[in-house]
């Protein structure tokens, strides 16, 4: 039975990870699948409504899924769809998250809960937006937390109504039949105005009628700079960005005279749904998108592999395989039973796929290398640890390469989830980070060279740990463990110097200095320097084998400083990755590492694995194991 | 035999130093980078990566205690030691072949840099659509410039660097037939409306008087510079002004402007004639002229669709060089720059409130090569030292 357990196990979890990519329906029967796969312009790029949809729920509630009542959550597309085209219910769903006490007690809410309904905020919202103006004037780095939450529910709300009103104006009971209406009204309509600027007599019924669609559509198009733009470039080979907000465009159609095809459809869409009827709504959107394939073929595409993508979730699952795979690797080092540690590999093999998948699966969505940002550098790292973890283990195989893996894995994917809390990470990039080759050489070796420099420091903890609190420090794993650091702290020694160089040249070609000391370049050069005291203090056999093990322990600090440290300065070019509340848990983690490195220098009589070994005290006093050793010349 | 006793140098070639160099290495780019929020980038780079030693000055004391070694100390003791373990310790093997080519590259690295702190040089050029220029500005520095405008082709200037600007100096010149007082020197200045009634002499033409300023460190901000003159003649006085960096550049006199909004003409120098000749006085960036001119044709500034954030700055420029024959037409945009005769030309910047200005940041660099070399070295030796520690390993270990 256990020869094919890991199998199983492994069997079992890739089905999970496929069945994604099934489809998706709504209870009623509305195809809502289809309808997160629309594509339009949100943020600078081209993606599906899903995509908007999330990253707005993400903005407004930190999650990417509504929770209705216990246990029935509503996906981000079906929340959207009803946001746009039934506002009245999405009014009265909890999905704006509030925190904090003064800040509930300002809008009299109860402290008991956390998410609340527009319904429920709305006699506060005056007060919300002076707040925040008062707030939005002040320095970013002196606003208490009461005044960021402030902020941030009235970006919230903001988004929450570009959203709302992103395909009809407020009140629309059936937005294709109105939209006919308002056709019809066009021409006495403008006749009148015509008329009546003229001085001349008019009609002031059709007056009266086309100021009352324009009104509507005005308050549309004054939200365009927050809301999708859903209406497709009219050259779309020409002008490809081009595309319009729903208001506007409708503004547009009084010289015109035609109406977008794009809004006649999502009218269409939107009368079907309001009446509940599902066939009609499936049949409006599929064949919008017969007409998306035929003349914007490039964005419909985008929108229905990014939606894949997006159902896909290839990280999240990554994370929950290293989890397992990191409980079972940990389990046999306890039971010490091979199957353990096969049904280990096979599962951090597994995550490695779908890591791998996923990584493709977003550059080729991006037309990017994989590291653009904070968020996907977080996954890079975790990518490259989970590999330089596989070849350890693949020639040592005691276990410690796959735990190395699973747990570096984890904890990266666990950063990139939060990360991605922010909102969109595939946003654009600014003008000097949009060299493909720059960010495929200098930042993908630097990364590299972060990933491996934490593996090394992971390594050493593991001696370090084994060794202080368990017997499981024999000789011959304290050598191999050794012998790895030093390996993967050759690799990182490499791949962070010529990172930080390629750095210098790329900022010799854009800034014209090869080097100006800002703090992104000097945290890299940090890493080098750190990783070269290691390599010498070793070939020079200057520290004992414990105390090497605590300088590689603090090149975790060194890397997490460099990572993620030099943004919080808030200064310098490179500080686009701002943020402030991963400053909590850069210091408990730099914290935990100063901990580790305090055990490493605990004489070694406290050492469990050395203590009572039987080794006569050497002739210098100390006792004589493994960790008081100099490496011996090879 | 060696001429230095090894002895005296065996320390020198030690490990031990190295590893200890480079933790100090460690410390000081740490306290480097912390100290850039407190003190600006080119403040914490002078205090601790251009120098010599860190030095702590208790308050109320002009004391000057050195409390940690800087950037040059630790350099270049690094590179002593790197040295000396060459001369003494290595010995050049095909096994240690790539620690050689990393030493090597490390060396030129550190010399690079030194060269370039000390060479390189770097100015700016403020370019309006269509409008030629042949020089470029330094970013921080002034110069009081004296120009005979009276030449039908070419104006002649003298100029006096800020360091001459003290405040009852005297300047002279062998082209210039006065002399030039410094009356009063502000090396930062703040400015306002003058108050005529009490400076009763036409020194105040300018409509504006200017007020010292505390010298500012931050990356932000810089220091505008002012100064009261007077022109001498043969122990005459023919006149007193005000001159000032707020009047030399575009965006300051926009910002005058603004704020001074009913002073209709705000001329950048003062113009005064003097026997037969006329001259103007101008507290101006200091200028590097070349022997050849840009004019920018066209610049883009592109966002994303509905972002703030820039997706493209693009400068079309004409170069005209008459000693080289040179008349072409250049692009230069984000990380594709142009090099002409020494200099390299970046798109910088552009003006937020004028849509024809570009600006160029333009640089001079002699050992620009250095580090590109260094680098290949570098990367050569490590790849080659860690392939021959790997190779044997991945053998040993293959089941």
């Amino acid at each position: 039975m256990k020869k094919w357990t890991p199998w199983l196990v492994t069997a079992l979890l890739a089905l999970w990870v496929v069945a994604g990519f099934r489809p998706v329906k709504s209870k009623q029967g509305f195809d809502t699948g289809a309808f997160g796969q629309l594509p339009a312009l949100l943020n600078g790029r081209v993606q599906p409504l899903d995509s908007v949809a999330r990253n707005a729920l993400l903005q407004i509630r930190a999650r990417q899924t509504v929770q209705l009542e216990k246990r029935k959550r509503m996906p981000a597309t079906e929340w959207l769809l009803e946001l746009m085209m039934k506002p009245e219910v999405a009014d009265t769903r909890p999905v704006f998250r509030i925190d904090h006490p003064e800040l509930l007690g300002m809008l009299e809410l109860p402290q008991t809960n956390k998410f609340f309904s527009l319904i429920q905020l709305r006699p506060h919202l005056g007060d919300v937006q002076t707040q925040a103006q008062a707030v939005g004037e002040k320095d970013a780095q002196l606003r208490t937390p009461f005044e960021r939450q402030v902020l941030q529910l009235f970006n919230a709300v903001l988004v929450y109504h570009s959203l709302r009103l992103s395909v009809q104006p407020d009140g629309t009971e059936d937005f294709a039949k109105e939209l006919q209406e308002y056709r019809a009204a066009i021409g006495p309509g403008v006749e009148a105005v015509r008329a009546s600027e003229a001085g001349k007599e008019f009609d002031q019924a059709a007056f009266d009628n086309i100021l009352r669609y324009l009104g509507g559509f005005d308050t549309m198009s004054r939200l365009s700079k927050k809301s999708p733009l859903l209406v497709p470039p009219a050259e779309p080979a020409a002008k490809p960005d081009e595309w319009g907000n729903t208001g506007l465009s409708l503004l547009q159609t009084v010289h015109s005279g035609t109406i977008p095809p794009a809004i006649e459809a999502y009218a269409a869409m939107s009368t079907a749904y309001r009446h509940d009827r599902p066939a009609d709504f499936n049949r409006a959107v599929g064949e919008y998108r017969q007409w998306l394939q035929a003349h914007v073929p490039a964005a419909a595409r985008k929108g229905k592999f990014e939606f894949l993508f997006n159902s896909f979730q290839p990280f999240y699952k990554t994370m929950v395989i290293y989890v397992l795979a990191f409980v079972l690797a940990c389990v046999f080092w306890v039971r010490w039973t091979p199957w353990l540690r096969s049904s280990a590999v096979m599962l951090v093999m597994l995550g490695l796929v779908v890591h791998t998948v996923g990584l493709i699966y977003r550059m080729a969505l991006e037309g990017r290398p994989p590291v653009t940002n904070l968020y996907s550098s977080a996954i890079f790292i975790g990518w490259g640890a989970v590999i330089l973890g596989v070849v350890l283990e693949r020639f040592y195989r005691d276990g410690i390469g796959v735990v190395t893996a699973a747990a570096i894995g984890f904890v990266t994917l666990v950063i990139a989830h939060n990360l991605a809390l922010g909102g969109d990470t595939m946003e654009m990039l600014r003008a000097v980070l949009d060299t493909n080759f720059w960010l495929a050489t200098h930042v993908t070796t630097v990364t590299l060279g972060y990933a491996a420099t934490f593996v090394a420091g992971f390594l050493a903890i593991l001696y370090i740990l084994r060794g202080v609190l368990s017997r499981s420090l024999t000789d011959t794993t304290a050598r191999s463990l050794s012998r790895m650091v030093y390996g993967i702290i050759c690799f990182a020694t490499l791949f962070s110097f010529v990172g930080t160089v390629l750095g210098g040249i790329w900022a010799d070609q854009s800034w014209g200095r090869f080097w100006g000391w800002d703090p992104k370049e000097n945290g890299a050069v940090m890493i080098v320097i750190w990783n070269a005291a290691f390599l010498h203090a070793r070939w020079g056999k200057i520290l004992p084998e414990r105390f090497l093990m605590a300088m590689a322990v603090f090149g975790n600090v060194v890397t997490s400083f460099s990572w993620f440290g030099v943004n919080m300065l808030g200064i310098g070019l490179h500080s686009y990755g701002f943020m402030d509340q991963a400053f909590k848990w850069l210091l408990a983690f730099d914290i935990s590492q100063m901990l580790i490195i305090a055990l490493a220098f605990l004489p070694t009589r406290f050492w469990a694995s050395f203590r009572g070994e039987g080794a006569a005290p050497a002739p210098d006093g100390k006792a004589a194991g493994p960790a008081n050793r100099k490496r011996q010349p090879a | 035999m060696r001429l230095i006793d090894r002895k005296w140098i065996k320390p020198l070639t030690s490990l031990r130093l190295t590893v200890g160099l480079l933790a100090c290495a460690l410390v000081l780019v740490f306290i480097g980078t912390l100290a850039q929020v407190e003190e600006g980038l080119y403040q914490a780079q002078a205090r601790y990566f251009k120098s010599f030693f860190i030095y702590w000055t208790p308050s109320h004391s002009s004391l000057k205690i050195p409390v940690f070694p800087g950037g040059y100390f630790i350099g270049s003791l690094l590179l002593l030691n790197l040295l000396a373990a060459h001369a003494l310790r290595f010995q050049l093997t095909r096994k240690k072949i790539g620690i050689f080519c990393v030493h090597l590259g490390v060396i030129l690295l550190l010399l690079g840099q030194v060269l370039t702190d000390v060479l390189s040089l770097e100015t700016h050029m403020r370019l309006t659509e269509h409008v030629p220029k042949n020089y470029t500005e330094h970013a921080t520095a002034y110069e009081l410039a004296v120009v005979d405008t009276s030449g039908s082709d070419f104006d002649q200037v003298v100029v006096f660097p800020e360091s001459f600007l003290k405040n009852g100096q005297v300047l002279a010149h062998a082209d210039l037939p006065f002399q030039v007082r410094v009356e009063t020197f502000y090396p930062n200045s703040k400015p306002e409306l003058a108050r005529t009634a009490a400076h009763g002499t036409p020194a105040m033409a300018q409509q504006l008087e200017f007020f010292p300023e505390k010298i500012t460190r931050k990356m932000t901000d810089k220091n505008i510079p002012a100064a009261t003159v007077e022109i001498m003649a043969a122990g005459e006085s023919l006149g007193r002004w005000a001159v000032a960096g707020w009047l030399t550049e575009a965006p300051l006199r926009r910002y005058l402007r603004k704020r001074f909004g009913e002073l209709r003409m705000i001329s950048e120098g003062i113009s005064f004639p003097f026997r037969d000749r006329n001259y103007r006085l101008e507290l101006r960036p200091i200028r590097h002229y070349q022997p050849y001119t840009i004019e920018l044709l066209r610049f883009t500034h592109e966002l994303y669709k509905g972002t703030d954030i820039p997706k493209n700055f693009a400068s079309r420029l004409r170069l005209s060089d008459p000693q080289q024959n040179e008349k072409r037409e250049v692009e230069i945009y984000m990380n594709n720059p142009l090099r002409y005769r020494g200099e390299t030309f970046y798109q910088g910047g552009f003006d937020e409130l004028d849509p024809r200005v570009s600006i160029l940041q333009v640089v001079r660099n002699p050992s620009w090569l250095a580090p590109y070399f260094a680098c290949g070295l570098v990367a050569a030796g490590l790849i080659i030292q860690f392939l021959t520690h790997l190779i044997p390993f991945i053998k040993r270990k293959k089941p």
